[in-house]
């Protein structure tokens, strides 16, 4: 998916008025802490979990050359191919061309964020039937939009708009009953069945990339994954780099955290461990599989402070902890990350200038570190990425001229008591302990009335008389 | 985060240096006033320095790094010298104990940010964890509830602190929000950056806060508390708002912020 150039606050003030986005994000966001909340009761070894799983992570990207190389002859040694993309374009080239070569007519793709970012769909439905079959993924396909959330992609979409979205893509009508879930499930599950039947290549993501045994992790709860994968004659998996752990072990920890932070679960209700193509003894599985690597901007933060932003394992907490996400939803941030992490991410991977306001669109209240499996700082790096756009001059010139003139004052002691005890008498005779309109604080009197000082004057100068 | 150092508590007349914080200084001098009295009240000889100013939250957290250095330094100077620094806000403690990072390692000044940073409290954990004092005892009676600031909470993991000093008193009943930890949305510039987002989420907030049926919100930073008593009022809703610093010093009897006098 391309970047959108759009105005975020232009975005967030559509979504806040949306009543369907608000309705299916208040549904999801209760249901999502709660259960995340709950899975927690149940562990009370959690945060040494969450410390296991951080230092997994942190000791895998210190040692990343040796782990994917690791992977790779592991990967080669079980029959697979391992291919590496540079970025997105080549990691589009690469998928379309194994497609080209496989002489592929259908195309059925898994869940995979990767994927998103590489805006792999756009690519492939210009060449091939292409559909997705994460039923999430497929909602959205249906109604050619972008997911809004990394686990749930069609979170901000209510249960009307899926039946009409069905009678519209199934039925060929509108205006049909309103149906229950397990009978829009069943729906697209009878669309899909035929589509995994007649694939000639199956797409997925991975979880987790395993160096010691050259395994893909791959987790869902639909089973769509598993048909993706070992019905269709080749299987890609494109993967970022950052994926890897070097054991089977590792990504049992991992997985232990993911599940909880994700949705709640102890173990989501598929989890399946992929190691290299069909073999001659086995009568089910694809005949190639391929793994693309994506790097994309991931060796860039490898290497500078970002690096923590690699941990991320993709669970969605932060973004279902985040007060800004819950307000506003996925789409608002105008890429195909959101929430907190799309914050760090976007701006890393598609540049500062191009994602301008998602640093700043935060509270930086620190929700979202609080809950990560991984423990990445996300505020510091959120912060962190101010810090350049100030360098840089990113930041409007308005607002910079605010702050260094607000700082100036502030870094004279004398000047700012004088300046301040005038504008704060001032202030206080405009009204009586608040106002609703005041020149210049637009920002804050928009929704909300302005406090008025007191006429005492600062307590400053009152301290200086009391004294 | 630094445990309180017991060899200086045994000094029963500590020398405090009021870290007053902009917003206190500017529109709720009466925190200021109350923080002084408490912390008279338990034995402590309260200084306010003149060359404060404010902590550089604003330009820090806007990435203006070479002016939050300069007020880092005049911060650390003017608060030399005390055993302790004390602030009415979770917030500016929070950001004062970032000092350290502002300053090369092994420089001088990274040093003296370290010191200022291990002396540096916010009101009522210094209260409870390092004075160990009995709450004061206060008239006020009616119903509140808290809201949890997010520095506070979460960088100086404040929490049963203000719970023990207000609950201390029986006539003030305490009860607890739902969601009492989720951000007001005051978040300092973002509020007027962005200001549909962050109305959004004073009003859930403002929601929570009525479903206790409390007729006063307390808190412990005058940022959260002036964005949600500003939206209360906007809404015509009849909550009031207050520092939970004015309550523990028997000064709650005037006007809740945003009232007339």
């Amino acid at each position: 998916m391309a970047i959108s150039q759009a105005n975020f606050r232009a975005r967030a003030k559509h979504a806040l008025a949306d009543q369907n986005l608000q309705s299916a994000m208040a549904k999801a966001k209760s249901g999502f802490v709660d259960k995340r909340a709950k899975a927690l009761l149940d562990l009370p070894g959690f945060e040494s979990l969450r410390e296991r799983g951080r230092r997994i992570k942190d000791h895998t990207l210190a040692h990343l050359d040796v782990y994917l190389d690791q992977f790779e002859r592991n990967v080669n040694a079980n029959g697979g191919q391992v291919h590496y993309a540079a970025d997105a374009t080549a990691a589009r080239a690469l998928i379309l061309q194994i497609c080209r070569d496989a002489r592929a007519k259908q195309v059925i793709k898994a869940k995979t964020m990767a994927g998103e970012e590489v805006s792999l769909n756009e690519a492939l439905e210009r060449e091939f039937e292409t559909i997705e079959s994460d039923l999430g993924e497929y909602i959205i396909q249906l109604a050619k939009e972008s997911p809004s959330h990394i686990i749930a992609p069609a979170v901000h979409k209510t249960r009307a708009q899926i039946t009409s979205l069905f009678d519209q893509h199934h039925h060929q009508r509108s205006g049909g009953p309103l149906r229950e879930t397990p009978d829009l499930v069943n729906e697209a599950r009878q669309v899909l069945r035929r589509k995994f039947l007649a694939a000639d290549v199956g797409i997925s993501g991975a979880n987790f990339l395993i160096a010691e045994t050259g395994s893909i992790a791959l987790v869902t709860n639909e089973g769509n994954a598993d048909l993706s994968t070992s019905l269709p004659r080749v299987h890609i998996a494109i993967a970022g780099i950052e994926k890897l752990v070097p054991r089977l072990e590792d990504a049992t920890t991992m997985l232990r955290l993911l599940g909880r932070s994700a949705t709640g679960q102890q173990m989501t209700a598929y989890t399946t461990f992929i190691t290299g193509a069909k073999r001659d003894n086995e009568l089910d599985g694809p005949e190639t599989f391929h793994v693309v690597l994506l790097d994309n901007g991931r060796s860039r933060m490898l290497g500078n402070e970002f690096r923590e932003m690699l941990r991320c394992i993709r669970c969605g907490a932060c973004m279902n902890h985040c007060p800004v996400y819950s307000a506003i939803g996925g789409h608002a941030y105008g890429w195909v990350y959101p929430g907190p992490m799309g914050a760090v991410l976007t701006p890393m991977i598609q540049g500062l200038d191009q994602a301008k306001d998602l640093p700043n669109a935060c509270t930086l209240n620190g929700h979202c570190q609080s809950v990560c499996p991984v423990k990445i700082r996300l505020p510091m790096l959120i912060r962190r990425l101010r810090d350049y756009q100030f360098e840089q001059s990113i930041t409007g010139s308005g607002a910079r001229w605010a702050i260094r003139t607000w700082g100036w004052v502030a870094r004279n002691p004398r000047l700012y008591h004088s300046l301040t005890g005038l504008g704060m008498w001032l202030l206080a005779h405009l009204g009586r302990g608040s106002v609703k309109r005041l020149p210049l604080a637009g920002g804050w009197t928009k929704h909300r009335d302005l406090p008025l000082p007191a006429r005492g004057g600062t307590f400053q100068r009152q301290w200086e008389k009391h004294q | 985060m630094p445990k309180a150092d017991l060899s200086s508590t045994t000094n029963p007349t500590p020398r405090v240096g009021l870290f007053v914080t902009c917003l206190v200084d500017l529109f709720r001098p009466q925190v200021g006033f109350a923080s002084v009295k408490i912390l008279e009240q338990a034995g402590c000889i309260v200084e306010v320095p003149k060359a404060q100013t404010c902590c550089g939250q604003p330009a820090y957290n806007s990435g203006d790094i070479p002016d939050t250095r300069a007020i880092a330094k005049q911060t650390i100077a003017a608060f030399a010298g005390y055993d302790y620094v004390v602030a009415p806000s979770g917030s500016c403690v929070g950001q004062i104990k970032k000092y350290p990072g502002l300053f090369t390692p092994d420089t001088q000044s990274h040093a003296q940010a370290v010191d200022l940073a291990s002396r540096t409290w916010e009101i009522m954990s210094f209260w409870v964890d390092v004075l160990k004092q009995p709450a004061p005892s206060t008239s006020f009676s009616g119903t509140v509830t808290y809201h949890d600031s997010c520095a506070g909470l979460r960088h100086l993991r404040i929490k049963r602190q203000p719970r023990e000093l207000l609950t201390h008193n029986a006539n003030l009943v305490l009860k607890e929000m739902e969601e009492t930890e989720t951000c007001c949305g005051f978040g300092g510039t973002f509020c007027v950056k962005y200001p549909d987002i962050s109305a959004r989420m004073a009003s859930d907030k403002i929601q929570r806060i009525e479903q206790t049926g409390a007729d006063t919100v307390l808190g412990g930073d005058l940022g959260c508390l002036m964005n949600i008593a500003g939206r209360l009022r906007r809404q015509g809703k009849a909550i009031r708002a207050r520092h939970a610093v004015e309550v523990l010093a028997d000064m709650a009897d005037g006007p809740a912020i945003g009232e007339a006098e």
